[in-house]
């Protein structure tokens, strides 16, 4: 009997940096046998990637590898070598996903295509996961995440009108990717389970953030308003936004009940009826200026608090150090503490939803190669003397 | 013919309750693979706005109804509804009364999965939590999606999409470097979180195909949410360091950023035709030399400090006011052709109207048209991502308030015309919401 959602499913893993990893994260974490094939000697370039303990770089220690990389085995090959592809092949006949984010045409050109992995295995399901998509005017393009946020319409929205386009911090158009590989691969699994038939997938990050922009496009076509940017307010919801409080900043939001709202603030000229109708953004500056004075005699904690108890969904501006100590994520055991032989005990981020039968398991990222001898061996049914000699002549 | 076409997910029942954007994303992914997805509404939470009187009321709100007018039944003329909810079927029904909550729990007997999205309390309150839905279909997967979970201190606190990206982090760190925290100009907390739900949901049903169980599934957006800002929260754990906002910078590219390129010279507003931007990133020196390159490579240059990548993060400000003098003489499609034909990063950032036209993404046909009975005929953001076997498409547009009560409730319930009218008549299956000021 499986006991994770995702036993039984076996996985290769060709794809490195953000989007791929992310999404074979999720597969791994929840049960799949991810088998992440890194090209040698350097393996996937997010072990290059900051952060590292105390700032020194060491393949095996990279913060953002080691999370990503969680419950997954590594095996390392070069495809660009003359055996690589062959080896590769013999992997893909007991595969049930392929995912890679190599730019389009890379696969082709190693003759590992498609239509060449679904003659092996008819039931495959590969995932690609590219800026652009696999065809298209701009499929040989290059990007990265700035570049899909650009072009995914996701800048154009964020930030203040009067100053440059502002990106979403870290790599969000790499995870939307990720998450979007994430959800088709799995449809896809769905169909194949019902029918027997693989298929391919193509994930463009520039479709990826293009599609969660919350009706801009479609308000575009209703009615040809192009919305911008607006800082932090909401372009239907007032309040809605980040404000100062007393100590810090707090986020601020009247929630269902209008009344409920003016009452707590301790503001009656909110109930002016301009203010109390939804068209009350018309007025968005005077409705911040009666809700200021109030903010900045209370502690952001307090109307927090407070404010919950009138249900009022106010919500803490909160830095990145706050989250460990939170409350809630404490009650609910969010931060999870993994050991790894090198980068040592670290809390990570813990599972993004909970699962009655089968919670999920995150465990540590494996070394560059860790798991070679128990796949060419121990699958392949290579020997020890295979092995030394693929090593000797860089294949894996 | 369409009907024909392979779905992936052709033969998945769906029961959506959810509301606004999180759960209603989820269930769209489904509905674009080809699940069956049935939306259930009341008159008093649509999920549509509520009834609004007619008006044309400016602004982005009015502009989300098709020419800016509510219309006769604002509610089903609603952009942001209609968007999310494309390729779903709608019913009606009051889970506060008894005779709701049967039919409910019919449909429950019928259906592989439940999604809600309420606080936690309230489907407990209906007399429809988990453990009365297993007795139902023991088979039956439910998700509930909330703000924070469904235990803990915060489990009964309310909160929207915003309010997460607070609580996580994310506000403080979208930013300029010397700004204050802004926000995401689009529900980004809710959209990764419905996300995050789809796959949850297909991972289950991946478990009940191999053992015949369903299961309950407990979404936390926050938790959700957290994941994506891995990175600074590991640095924290390594090395106690607290991430700030950085704009528009990536520490390992340099340059890397968005700079104002010539103005648009289009109709419209002053700041409009100022707005032209384009993100450039630059992550190797190799690359650096071709960007140097497609500048006609002036002067300076040639600045030994600009050779290297740390010389380049070194002096990032100049930099950027240097590449800003440059861009300011170019359109912004023209500088993003010129570069990317050169091997170098770049993208203009596109605006809505532009992203609505932009070449690339109408060749991949992106946009689909769909006609709606009430709102016209439009093209909308088509399905997220290309499958060679099962293409997604956008087969229905979003459904009308109670638009498929007949269907649902005399064919898959196998209700009689008398019953259907009988649901109406007592209020249990309401005919229009309220109105706004009402719900």
């Amino acid at each position: 009997m499986p006991h994770r959602a995702l036993s039984g499913l076996v996985v290769l893993d060709l794809s490195e940096n953000i989007s791929g990893p992310y999404s074979t994260k999720l597969l791994a974490d929840y049960g799949a046998e991810v088998i992440k094939i890194e090209k040698p000697p350097l393996g996937d370039s997010s072990r290059r990637a900051e952060p590292f303990p105390n700032d020194q770089p060491d393949p095996e220690k990279s913060g953002l590898f080691l999370f990503l990389n969680t419950s997954k085995k590594s095996i390392t090959l070069n495809l660009e070598s003359e055996m690589g592809p062959q080896i590769f092949k013999r992997l893909v006949e007991g595969a049930d996903i392929l995912v890679e984010n190599f730019r389009p045409g890379v696969m082709a050109s190693l003759g590992l295509d498609f239509e060449a992995l679904a003659e092996i295995n008819p039931a495959l399901i590969m995932t690609s996961i590219s800026y652009f998509g696999q065809w298209g005017p701009y499929r040989d393009w290059d990007g990265s995440d700035i570049i899909a946020q650009a072009m995914g319409g996701l800048m154009g929205l964020t930030g203040e009108a009067d100053r440059a386009p502002l990106k979403l911090p870290l790599s969000q158009a790499e995870f939307q990717g990720g998450l979007n590989a994430a959800v088709a691969t799995l449809s896809a699994l769905y169909f194949r389970d019902e029918t027997g038939e693989g298929q391919h997938i193509d994930v463009s990050l520039q479709e990826a953030v293009a599609s969660i922009l919350e009706g801009a496009l479609t308000i575009y076509r209703y009615s040809g308003f192009a919305r911008g940017r607006m800082g932090s307010r909401h372009h239907l919801q007032c309040p809605s936004r980040v404000m100062e409080a007393k100590d810090r900043f707090i986020h601020v939001q009247a929630g269902a009940n209008w009344d409920h709202f003016s009452t707590f603030l301790e503001a009656p000229h909110l109930m002016e009826p301009r203010f109390a109708s939804i068209l009350r953004y018309h007025y968005a500056d005077e409705v911040e200026a009666l809700i200021q004075p109030w903010l900045e005699k209370h502690d952001a904690r307090e109307i927090f608090a407070t404010g919950q108890e009138w249900r009022i969904p106010f919500a803490m501006v909160l830095g990145i150090d706050e989250l460990m100590g939170d409350p809630q994520y404490e009650a609910r055991g969010f931060f999870q503490e993994i050991d790894h032989p090198l980068a040592g005990r670290l809390i990570y981020p813990g599972a993004p939803f909970r699962m009655s039968e089968t919670p999920p398991e995150a465990r540590r990222a494996p070394l560059l190669g860790e798991h070679n001898e128990e796949v060419y061996i121990g699958e392949l049914g290579l020997s020890k003397d295979n092995l030394t000699d693929l090593k000797e002549h860089g294949i894996i | 013919m369409l009907s024909k076409e392979k779905r992936a997910l052709a033969g998945l029942r769906v029961i959506d309750l959810s509301q606004i954007f999180a759960g209603p994303y989820a269930t769209k992914l489904l509905a674009d693979m080809g699940a069956e997805i049935i939306r259930v509404e009341c008159a008093a939470r649509s999920g549509r706005g509520g009834a609004l009187p007619r008006m044309k009321p400016g602004g982005a709100f009015g502009a989300s109804f098709p020419d800016g007018d509510t219309g006769e039944k604002s509610y089903n003329r609603f952009a942001y509804y209609n968007e999310v909810n494309r390729n779903k079927y709608a019913i009606t029904l009051d889970l506060t009364k008894p005779l709701g909550v049967e039919v409910f729990r019919r449909l429950v007997r019928i259906s592989d999965v439940v999604v809600e999205n309420f606080t936690p309390r309230v489907m407990k309150n209906f007399g429809l939590d988990y453990p009365v839905l297993r007795e139902t279909n023991p088979q039956i997967i439910m998700i509930s999606l909330s703000g924070y979970g469904q235990d803990g201190p915060y489990r009964d606190y309310v909160t929207y999409g915003e309010g997460i990206e607070a609580m996580v982090g994310l506000s403080q760190l979208t930013a300029y470097p010397d700004g204050e925290p802004l926000k995401p100009g689009v529900a980004y907390a809710d959209a990764t979180s419905g996300l995050h739900a789809a796959f949850a949901i297909l991972a289950a049903l991946r478990y009940r195909r191999l053992t015949g169980k369903g299961q309950y599934i407990d979404l936390a957006m926050r938790e959700a949410v957290t994941p994506i800002l891995g990175e600074a929260i590991m640095d924290y754990t390594m090395n106690k360091r607290v991430a700030r906002p950085i704009g528009n910078r990536h520490p390992p590219m340099a340059p890397h950023g968005c700079y104002r390129a010539q103005g648009r010279g289009e109709k419209g507003g002053e700041n409009e035709k100022e707005d032209a931007w384009i993100a450039i990133a630059v992550s190797s020196d190799e690359e650096w030399r071709a960007f140097c390159n497609v500048m006609g490579d002036p002067p300076w240059t040639r600045d030994e400090k600009f050779a290297t990548l740390s010389g380049r993060l070194a002096s990032q400000e100049e930099l950027d006011r240097l590449i800003g003098e440059w861009t300011s003489g170019y359109d912004h499609i023209e500088l993003m052709n010129m570069l990317q034909g050169s091997g170098v990063k770049a993208g203009a950032v596109l605006n809505i109207a532009e992203l609505a036209h932009d070449p690339h993404l109408k060749e991949r046909g992106f946009y689909e048209e769909l006609s709606h009975p009430e709102a016209g005929t439009h093209r909308y953001p088509g399905v997220s991502w290309q499958m060679s076997r099962t293409p997604g498409r956008l087969r229905l547009p979003a459904p009308c308030f109670g638009e498929h009560n007949r269907y649902v409730f005399g064919e898959l319930l196998g209700m009689s015309d008398e019953e259907v009218w009988r649901l109406a008549d007592e209020g249990v299956s309401a005919r229009e919401p309220l109105s706004y000021l009402e719900a």
